[in-house]
């Protein structure tokens, strides 16, 4: 069969919706609506261009965030991964912080820059950040040897084996640590608009839970998942494009 | 880093940090960040308290609860999928698209169907974990050499003992791997749980020392929770490393 | 010099009256407490082919390197063409074990690195690179990428590269090593038109014994734990009688018996 995987990829999210509908029409919860209910919500929202307006909201703090994160987080990264001095002195930070649920860090940036669109940037930096830094170090540090040999048995100045070996065989490696950054940014944006204040997708997640309108509801949080998946997919189909046969190792969060 | 010829241990520019920590809190620059001995001071003074016992209690109540579940679930998920071919087909794109998808979303799900306590938080964290565990058991098993199995084969192994003797162990470095960014995830998950549901654990805490600007016991609780968070997250390389050994010549 | 340790196996023709390309003087080189290579020495006759052969670990390609200036010596010095080295040099090029190719880059920008690193403009540099490429006989996948080409081009690659900018001496460390046996044989007879036309210096490190003799003018054979020179051997003129009489050469199979004879106690 030509099209084995396709249709296999098919047949399980049929299955899935299916079950989903199934679970709504026992009703399984009294807060669980069926599929149809959910898609219907979900096309109501898109109409009357209530989804539209949410998501120019809630991807406000995250480009911002995430753009910020990118900028800084591969220049402190290259800087980390180039100088030992620079590696002792930051990484324990950025490993500790990986490891840390820093969601717990919301409380105070609240506290000291109020509910606005600061702290929410912030909250996706925090969350994007250490990833991105972690991942532009190791790649750097992990140049092949022989590649730096090979620039330097042929002549190349300090600044042409940083730009022309080390930066584009590090270069994947940051791409992928930039799509975990963004995962991460995507968490950090969500968590942001549902724990410090309700606006844009989070709003009609709170809001319609009060009011129980859970089709609404539900419908709100699968056109977020959808959105980060399809992003994160997209980013990754042109990682594999970018690096087409420049094939390293890849680290992991 | 090298300094005359000493090898400075790999964490010990935390020190450093921490004086700094010291110096801007002494300079009484912002009074968001209090002094790191303050902090410490309030830590122990603290940590007798029952509010922390309490909070801790329960923290690593739904935290090994849900890694637990998620252990359990995964591995045997990601065994199966390694070995069946359907299987895997069928739920390879959705452990993919959970793995990556960002499941804060799901809390406020999770809060309506479960209600605002302990099962909610346990779900959570295992949600975070169990996806990661789920594909590198996947993974374990995929990378098992060829020649291994037909080895089993030919000196007769019966299927159970092929599995639990040669199976299991020759994935084992991978499965350790997922085990531990599973547990990282799920520390994370929890307090994210905690966070957005908020009447248990530290995120009740969080909240308490926030509303009455305590800013050294809010401080006091974060260094307890990442220094565990980041112990946990070693201890689980350690581990791995370990088994690792022979990763590399199977 | 370390005269004494230099045994002629052969009546040695036209040795004296060549002058060294590269000349190697004691060098030492230790890594901490560990002696790698110990009061090394060592000529490198000029437009000839001297293969470094020993077993593994015994720091061939470690003098290699220090030739190269990749790596320091301990004490000791280097000389080429007369001048002391101690970096990397327009006078020499290095042809890596593992190809050292940039996946990112076509095989014409691999190939004219070293040139442009040199300063040549573009349209010399691809007009050069073009004509090696053409002589490794790669014409036509000037815009492949590495991942495109099986193991030996990619190794014609990395040869383009060092033949192009013109160095005096080629430094080819394990170049065939990780290249299936055909492609090598194929590799190793083209080695020998190379060395007859280009008129260029050869150091060669290997670990086949029957790969040394086969390409070499010179074999200096070392010894590990700390490596020293035991033997330098040069074969008189079975290479004179043509690619495929090499192999059944009576000298050529005495010198490979020799050779192993005298390693054989090395291999663990």
């Amino acid at each position: 069969m030509p099209n084995r995987a396709l249709q296999l990829k098919i047949l399980s999210a049929l299955i899935l919706c299916g079950a989903w509908q199934i679970a709504g029409l026992i009703p399984v919860s009294y807060a669980f609506p069926t599929f149809t209910e959910t898609m219907g919500a979900l096309f109501d929202m898109a109409r009357s261009g209530v989804l539209f307006e949410a998501y120019a909201e809630t991807l406000q703090p995250l480009v911002v965030g995430v753009v910020i994160s990118a900028f800084i987080g591969i220049a402190v990264g290259l800087w980390v991964g180039l100088s030992n001095f620079f590696d002792w002195l930051f990484s324990p930070i950025f490993i500790v912080m990986q490891a840390a649920p820093l969601a717990a860090l919301i409380p105070l940036l609240v506290l000291a820059y109020g509910i606005g669109l600061t702290s929410k940037v912030l909250v996706v930096c925090i969350m994007a950040m250490p990833v991105i830094v972690l991942n532009t170090s190791s790649a750097v540090r992990n140049t092949p040897e022989s590649f730096k040999e090979m620039g330097r048995s042929f002549l190349a100045p300090k600044h042409s084996i940083l730009l022309r070996i080390v930066i584009p065989a590090a270069s994947p490696v940051i791409f992928a640590g930039l799509r975990l950054g963004v995962s991460a940014g995507f968490i950090g944006a969500i968590l942001a608009e549902l724990k410090i204040t309700p606006t844009g997708v989070g709003d009609i997640i709170t809001y319609s839970r009060s009011i129980a309108d859970y089709p609404s509801m539900y419908a709100a949080i699968f056109s977020i998942i959808l959105l980060a998946v399809l992003f994160l997919n997209l980013l990754e189909k042109t990682e594999t494009v970018l690096f087409k046969g420049n094939q390293r190792g890849y680290v992991s969060d | 880093m090298i300094v005359l010829g000493y090898r400075l241990p790999g964490m010990s520019s935390l020190i450093i940090w921490g004086l700094l920590w010291e110096i801007v809190g002494q300079s009484g620059l912002t009074f968001f960040i209090p002094p790191l001995s303050e902090v410490v001071t309030t830590l122990f003074s603290m940590i007798g308290t029952t509010a922390f016992q309490t909070a801790l209690a329960q923290t690593a109540y739904a935290f090994l609860v849900g890694v637990g579940a998620a252990i359990l679930i995964g591995i045997p998920v990601g065994i199966l999928m390694g070995k069946s071919r359907l299987l895997d087909e069928l739920l390879l794109p959705w452990v993919n698209v959970f793995l990556s998808a960002p499941l804060t979303a799901l809390v406020p799900v999770l809060m309506v169907l479960f209600g605002f306590g302990m099962k909610s938080i346990i779900i959570t964290t295992a949600l975070f974990a169990v996806w990661i565990i789920i594909l590198n058991s996947r993974a374990g098993v995929k990378q098992i050499n060829r020649s291994l199995v037909e080895m089993a084969q030919s000196f007769g192994a019966s299927p159970f003992d092929a599995f639990f003797k040669i199976y299991f162990w020759a994935a084992l470095p991978e499965i350790l791997g997922g085990v531990r960014i599973g547990v990282i995830r799920a520390v994370k998950g929890v307090i994210i749980g905690q966070l957005l549901i908020s009447i248990v654990g530290f995120g009740a805490l969080f909240e308490l020392y926030s509303a009455n600007f305590l800013m050294g016991h809010f401080w006091a609780v974060l260094i307890v929770l990442f220094a565990l968070a980041f112990t946990i997250s070693e201890f689980l390389a350690y581990l791995e490393r370990k088994v690792s050994y022979y990763a590399a010549k199977r | 010099m370390a005269m004494s340790q230099i045994k002629e196996v052969t009546p040695l023709p036209v040795a004296e009256s060549i002058e060294s390309a590269v000349s190697v003087r004691n060098i030492s080189k230790n890594y901490g407490a560990v002696e790698a290579l110990r009061d090394l020495s060592l000529e490198f006759p000029k437009g000839q082919l001297t293969s470094l052969l020993g077993p593994s670990g015994c720091g061939k390609t470690t003098l290699l390197k220090i030739i190269a200036g990749l790596l320091e010596p301990t004490s000791g010095e280097v000389f080429v063409n007369g001048q002391p080295v101690a970096s990397p040099g327009p006078d020499r090029a290095f042809v890596f074990q593992d190809f050292a190719l940039l996946p990112w880059a076509s095989v014409l920008k691999n190939v004219t690195f070293g040139l442009e690193m040199r300063g040549v403009g573009t349209s010399e540099r691809e007009a050069i690179a073009e004509k090696y490429i053409k002589d490794v006989g790669l014409a036509g996948f000037e815009h492949s990428y590495p991942h495109e080409l099986s193991g030996g081009m990619r190794q014609r690659v990395g040869l383009a590269r060092a033949l192009a900018v013109d160095a005096d001496v080629l430094l080819m460390d394990e170049p065939f090593s990780a290249v299936d046996e055909q492609t090598r044989r194929k590799f190793q007879e083209d080695l020998l038109g190379l060395v007859q036309n280009e008129n260029k210096t050869f150091i060669f490190v290997t670990h086949s014994i029957e790969e040394a003799v086969y390409v070499s003018d010179q074999i200096a054979i070392l010894l590990p734990r700390p490596s020293r020179v035991s033997e330098v051997i040069r074969p008189s003129n079975f290479r004179d009688k043509g690619v495929d009489n090499i192999r059944r050469d009576p000298e050529y199979l005495d010198i490979v018996d020799n050779i192993w004879a005298s390693l054989r106690s090395y291999v663990e």
